[in-house]
């Protein structure tokens, strides 16, 4: 177990340490107090715990690393991530798991605006409320939320599945509620106990794309 | 990009305390604004007059010639120099010392006008700016600042912030305006004056117009959400507290934080660690359009 206080060290002698870390290796950090681009680029499946709030683009583009933040992140959590996971035990703010192309983000409090904004992949669990402009156009993965969801949730959404358990505020164009199946059903379980969220699927809606608006139309040929 | 700070002494006890207070969570946002600073400080309440605090561009600016001026026209409550402002506090009315200043110092702009509101403001480096002005001493009961990143306009002391928006009132600026053209022209019109071409500017000086059009600061703000085209996290200083408002795509960052000691808004959370007790402080971010406001009962 390797300590990293960032009172003592810079962030780029931060980042250095923990992208050469070997598979399995487990790492504490402290004093963050809001610094931006913390746990960024890691490659390998190590273990980082972060002790306090983070700023920007914390766990930006991880790959196979498990992060949990014990506070707040700032805008731009996760962004692009490949695989792994990362947690945060207090809310995030803006573009959350932006454009994220793989592994499990878990924010156990609220996520802000444009929560997995163009995400192709990735599977994001909110214990709390999501805010306005989630999921815009969203490609591929998994947006679980355990509390409501704010303006506009999916606009312009492609093939990313929603799942809200609350209120949607209001549905972006062309995202629509669709019909809970079993394999949704079995999907969204899984992913509750991944993220250890304690909710009955019963209480969940599905959302996802009505296809009319990024679809070729073949009867359309001529128009082109 | 701009950093916005604001703090607001919930403790009598630290009034003392709030440039000590201030200045790490301003420094703390340099990288935001390295190009500017300003800070309003609200203290020392002159209720049997009025305070004013102008800015003289010239560097060789004559303040003790000044000052005479002044002793010899009006009862001089408290008068002081900070760099190339200084601090009038007059038993007279606003507008008498506002037609003097206008009719006999031309090289004088006003920055602030009220009771208890004071504007400093400097081009360059914000730690340059809190070390000149020594904005650690400063005592008062609530402060904003800002540190500006130009995007729109020429950087100069009086495109900085924070703008004056009428008695008491300021307003910093985190973003970009892009009707802000034609508004200004529209707010000539009305008779609202503009020292500068730059969009936050108008944002003041449009909240000054609906508040002499007989608006109260909440009614002014959801105005401004109808008329004004952009960006936005506005945090507007009142004499007994002050205002967060963002725009309705929420674009421009914004945290607050509260303890039972003191209240405070920022860009960014890192501006607020810097505060006594922020680790364990409610923390939250604004929604959009929301009015998010703190008073000294």
């Amino acid at each position: 177990m390797a300590t990293i206080d960032l009172n003592q060290s810079s962030i780029r002698e931060l980042n250095e340490k923990l992208q050469v870390g070997s598979s399995g290796d487990n790492f504490t950090v402290n004093n963050t107090v809001g610094k931006h681009a913390l746990s960024v680029g890691l490659t390998k499946d190590i273990n980082v715990e972060i002790n306090g709030h983070v700023g920007y683009y914390c766990a930006g583009m991880n790959q196979e690393a498990s992060i949990k933040i014990n506070g707040n992140a700032g805008p731009g959590l996760a962004e692009n991530m490949m695989s792994g996971q990362v947690r945060v035990t207090g809310n995030a703010s803006q573009y959350a798991g932006a454009t994220a192309h793989g592994g499990l983000l878990v924010i156990e409090g609220d996520a802000s605006s444009r929560c997995g904004i163009s995400m192709k992949g990735v599977n994001i669990v909110v214990g709390g409320n999501i805010g306005h402009m989630s999921a815009f156009m969203a490609q591929s993965g998994t947006l679980v939320v355990c509390g409501d969801a704010g303006d506009a949730m999916g606009d312009s959404i492609y093939e990313t599945k929603i799942y809200v358990r609350g209120k949607v505020k209001s549905l972006g164009t062309d995202c629509e509620e669709k019909e809970m199946k079993k394999e949704h059903k079995e999907e969204l379980a899984t992913l509750l106990e991944m993220a250890q969220m304690n909710y009955s699927v019963d209480e969940f809606r599905r959302y996802g794309s009505a296809r009319k608006l990024y679809n070729f139309d073949i009867d359309q040929v001529d128009d082109y | 990009m701009c950093g916005i700070v604001g703090l607001f002494i919930k403790n009598p006890e630290l009034e003392s305390q709030l440039g000590a207070l201030v200045a790490p969570m301003l420094s703390e946002m340099t990288e935001r604004g390295p190009d500017s600073a300003g800070m309003a400080v609200y203290r020392d309440p002159n209720e049997k007059g009025c305070k004013v605090t102008v800015l003289a561009q010239d560097a060789d600016f004559d303040w003790a010639d000044f000052e005479n001026a002044v002793s010899s026209n009006f009862s001089v409550i408290k008068f002081y120099v900070n760099q190339n402002h200084a601090v009038l506090s007059l038993g007279a009315s606003l507008n008498e010392v506002e037609a003097w200043l206008h009719d006999n110092w031309n090289a004088l702009s006003v920055t602030s006008a009220g009771s208890n509101i004071e504007i400093f403001k400097g081009k360059g480096n914000p730690s340059d700016f809190i070390e000149q002005f020594d904005i650690k001493n400063m005592t008062g009961t609530h402060a904003l600042g800002h540190t500006r990143m130009a995007t729109e306009s020429a950087i100069t002391t009086e495109h900085s912030h924070p703008f004056s928006t009428g008695q008491d009132l300021c307003l910093v600026h985190n973003g970009s305006l892009s009707n802000h053209n034609r508004l200004r022209e529209t707010l000539k019109r009305a008779g609202v004056q503009f020292k500068t071409d730059n969009d936050s500017e108008v944002a003041a000086g449009y909240l000054s117009w609906r508040l002499s059009e007989g608006d109260d600061l909440d009614q002014a703000l959801n105005h401004a959400i109808e008329d004004l085209d952009g960006f936005y996290t506005f945090a507007i200083g009142t004499k007994d507290g002050f205002a967060v408002m963002r725009d309705p795509i929420g674009c421009k960052p914004a945290i607050m934080a509260e303890t039972d000691d003191w209240a405070a808004m920022s860009s960014e959370y890192r501006a607020i660690a810097t505060l006594p007790g922020a680790e364990n402080a409610r923390i939250w971010e604004p929604e959009p359009t929301q009015i998010y406001s703190w008073k000294r009962s």
